[in-house]
């Protein structure tokens, strides 16, 4: 199977300047191999760095060392040392992110939120909409929500727009912050339906989630960060 | 093992900025400056007044000889030309045509006196449109597209409320179809909610149409909506330059840490 | 006591050919305006100076001069330009478009066709034709010289926009040479047309603003307009009531208190001329005879 993402060795910390320049450490030594068609998640107790590694993989945050491969167009590209259009053009294609809260555009309707990714990659906005409704109908997001902006939902509405957002692309990688958090048994089902279908479609995708039942059913590897805590 | 390399190499930058600098004597407005920016690229040039980047901008589109290093622009036809080359008569068809430049007070960049649509359709017939009909169906279209009502076509900017005149001018720049625009603080002096409206039909503009941008503000706020990429002023020089959301999400530089600390969170 | 003796023309030598030089440059450049050292004139600005002193520096002993005002050669200014150019220059002097080989005008162009070996020179208040619209002279000497004429297709749809059609009646601005934007003075847009390929010289002179344009013999002059608003000359819906003429820029003339009027040739070397070789038009037997309505 085909690795999609080669993390060797990265490594990130915070410098605090308005603190008087206090370095927090993140992780060191972050290796791992992500294959298509599997799941990873990664554990370990709050603060350990999951998300910050996620996010380190989307190239949100920058890492101090070590190496980000991601697999994209075809060949391996190392994010930690890509160009800004480079990163802007594998987040266009290749990776799709879940965050843990929602943080759209403002006064953008949901419906749109949702088919933006693909209105990016060059689909018919009438198309993208019309994909966008159906995954959202599936999230269980009644149509009359669809035409407002989701600052106004509820938390676990907002979450469903978020991930209706990541996964209505055909992106071969995939990172989910705690996808399941806000929602309800049902909606939990329909989520682990939608992880279960883009395994089968060969995505890779890296994984947080605090839910065991949830975690067992997704989880192809389980990675605990502990391993990668940097000293203090 | 894959071989890792730069995996994009068929798009080439729109305009390339290398060690450009400016002084005024032993004052140094700006100094250093590198970056390239590609196609449909959003660049925003973020820092307190008396940073440089006005100047920068100035610089970076021509109207500003530069006191040390070069910006190139890659015209139509490909070639990557120096700016400080290109003889006045280019230099100014370009302003007026592949360019855009957004003025912070519109009355600077509108012809106050004169109608909406003759505004609008001045650039078209620079460039040789000689049909009326079709000059100011154009303009109306845009008009249109930016949220102004047609019917005031005919109506000199000297009537509309600043946000109209700021629409008014982005129209007046668009109307070429230009592949660069300029804009320095756009939003400025604007009512919080007019300028929600404005920076909403610069989004989605920008996105339709393919444009790149350099953006000067102070706002993180509009950098943040608008921009791809983030450059950091502070005293003539880019203390850090990333994609907004790693500068924004995980600010490097003391400065930068303080600029984001200070918005007032939602 | 001494009667004052003038240098031929009232210009010293010097400054003629001061001016003859940037005649000359003018002629180069078709339709560019070339700034000269205006001479301060025994008239106040706005007055004709401009034309006055390229008159001066053209004319010679042996040329024939007509001067014309609003296409009379009888008002105050004609009369007075040509009697000043009488006494400091010597020259014959005409009422004759045909029989001049200088005429020099104020806001008209003769009916008459000019022939090679003929010199127009107009009197011009402001050359700018972009004045109004750029008033930074900066500004307007770039736009000329990079041909950025934008502006000026600006000021003909604001016309269109405003009043249906475009509305300029006089100074109607011109393409020389498919060069220059050019003013061609305040003569009626009923006259554009002469300037096109016309065998004589034309020259313009703008005293108080201090330049000199010129179009040479043959030239190519065209009225600028739209592809769906294009140039045309307007037509009188009536010919002269003295001469008959169809084909005439005519002024309205009040004839008596109860507001009757009559509309005759402006160009009153034209209509004499007609009149004399047997034309008649509708009030030449009785001028006083109330015109009908029509």
């Amino acid at each position: 199977m085909t690795a999609m993402i080669e993390i060797s060795g990265a490594e990130k910390s915070f410098t605090m300047h308005l603190q008087g320049g206090v370095k927090l450490p993140v992780v060191r030594g972050v290796t791992f191999d992500v294959r298509a068609g599997e799941c990873v998640v990664l554990s370990g107790p709050s603060g350990a760095g999951k998300s910050s590694i996620l996010k380190m993989i989307f190239g949100n945050y920058r890492c101090d060392a070590g190496r980000i491969g991601i697999a994209h167009e075809g060949a391996m590209l190392d994010l930690a040392q890509a160009e800004p259009r480079e990163i802007l053009s594998v987040r266009r294609s290749t990776i799709g992110y879940v965050s843990q809260f929602l943080r759209a555009v403002p006064r953008v309707a949901t419906i749109d939120v949702v088919a933006e990714p693909l209105i990016a990659t060059a689909t018919p906005r009438e198309e993208a909409r019309e994909r966008a409704g159906r995954l959202l109908h599936r999230l269980k997001i009644p149509e009359r929500l669809w035409a407002l902006p989701p600052s106004t939902f509820s938390g676990g509405e907002q979450q469903r727009v978020n991930i209706a957002h990541g996964f209505i692309s055909d992106h071969p990688i995939l990172l989910l912050d705690e996808p399941t958090a806000s929602l309800d048994a049902a909606n939990r089902e329909v989520v682990v339906e939608l992880i279960d279908q883009k395994k089968r479609a060969g995505a890779a995708i890296v994984a947080i989630v605090h839910d065991d039942e949830i975690r067992h059913r997704i989880a192809d590897r389980v990675i605990n960060v502990t391993a990668f805590a940097a000293a203090a | 093992m894959a071989e890792i390399r730069n995996a994009i190499q068929n798009d080439q930058p729109l305009l390339v900025a290398e060690r450009l600098g400016k002084n005024y004597g032993r004052i140094t407005a700006c100094r250093d400056i590198s970056f390239a920016l590609y196609p449909g690229e959003v660049l925003a040039i973020v820092g307190e007044s008396g940073s440089g980047k006005t100047t920068l901008l100035q610089l970076l589109s021509a109207q500003l000889a530069s006191s040390a290093g070069r910006v190139s622009y890659r015209m139509r036809d490909g070639v990557l030309r120096d700016l400080a080359l290109l003889g006045e008569a280019e230099r100014r068809f370009l302003f007026r045509t592949d360019w855009g430049y957004v003025h912070q007070d519109p009355a600077l960049g509108l012809r106050m006196a004169v109608s909406a649509g003759a505004n609008v359709g001045e650039r078209l017939m620079a460039v040789g449109w000689n049909h009326y009909g079709r000059i100011r169906q154009t303009a109306s279209s845009w008009l249109e597209r930016v949220e102004i009502d047609t019917a005031r076509i005919d109506d000199a900017p000297r009537t509309y409320s600043g946000g109209m005149r700021q629409r008014l001018q982005i129209a007046r720049n668009l109307v070429t179809e230009p592949r660069l625009v300029f804009m320095d603080e756009p939003t400025g002096g604007l009512d919080v909610s007019v300028q929600a409206r404005l920076l909403d039909l610069m989004r989605n503009l920008v996105g339709e149409l393919g444009l790149a941008a350099i953006v000067v503000t102070h706002d993180l706020a509009v950098a943040r909506l608008l921009s791809h990429r983030v450059m950091v002023m502070k005293g003539g020089q880019v203390i850090e330059t990333g994609l907004t959301d790693q500068v924004l999400d995980d600010p490097h530089e003391p400065y930068t840490q303080l600029l984001v600390s200070s918005i007032l969170p939602p | 006591m001494n009667a004052p003796a003038y240098n031929f023309a009232y210009l010293d030598e010097q400054t003629k050919r001061m001016i003859r030089r940037a005649i000359l440059k003018a002629i180069a450049i078709p339709g560019y305006q070339v700034p000269f050292a205006s001479r301060e004139m025994p008239m106040p600005y706005g007055w004709g100076t401009g034309g006055v002193q390229v008159t001066a520096s053209i004319l010679g002993p042996e040329d024939v001069l007509k001067v014309i005002d609003q296409g009379s050669d009888d008002t105050t200014n004609a009369i007075s330009i040509r009697k000043f150019f009488a006494k400091t220059a010597g020259v014959a002097t005409t009422t004759s478009t045909a029989d001049a080989t200088v005429i020099q005008t104020r806001h008209r162009i003769p009916e008459a066709t000019l022939h090679e070996g003929q010199v127009l020179v107009f009197q011009v208040p402001i050359p700018e034709p972009l004045r109004y619209l750029e008033p930074r002279e900066t500004e307007t000497r770039r736009m000329h010289a990079l041909a950025e004429y934008g502006l000026m297709h600006v000021k003909l749809y604001e016309d269109i926009a405003r009043f249906g059609h475009i509305a300029t009646s006089y100074a109607y601005p011109v393409k020389v040479n498919a060069r220059y934007v050019m003013d061609p003075s305040p003569t009626p847009k009923f006259d554009n047309p002469k300037m096109d390929n016309c065998a004589a010289l034309q020259l313009f002179g703008a005293g108080r603003e201090k330049r000199i344009y010129a179009i040479p013999p043959y030239t190519k002059v065209v009225s600028l307009d739209f592809e769906d608003h294009p140039f045309t000359r307007y037509r009188f819906d009536a010919p002269c009531a003295l001469c008959g003429a169809e084909d005439a820029y005519l002024d309205e003339i009040v004839t008596d208190n109860d507001g009757s009027r009559m509309f005759v040739c402006s160009d009153t070397d034209y209509c004499e001329g007609r009149q004399a070789v047997g034309h008649r038009g509708r009030e030449s037997a009785a001028p006083h005879k109330e015109r009908p309505h029509g």
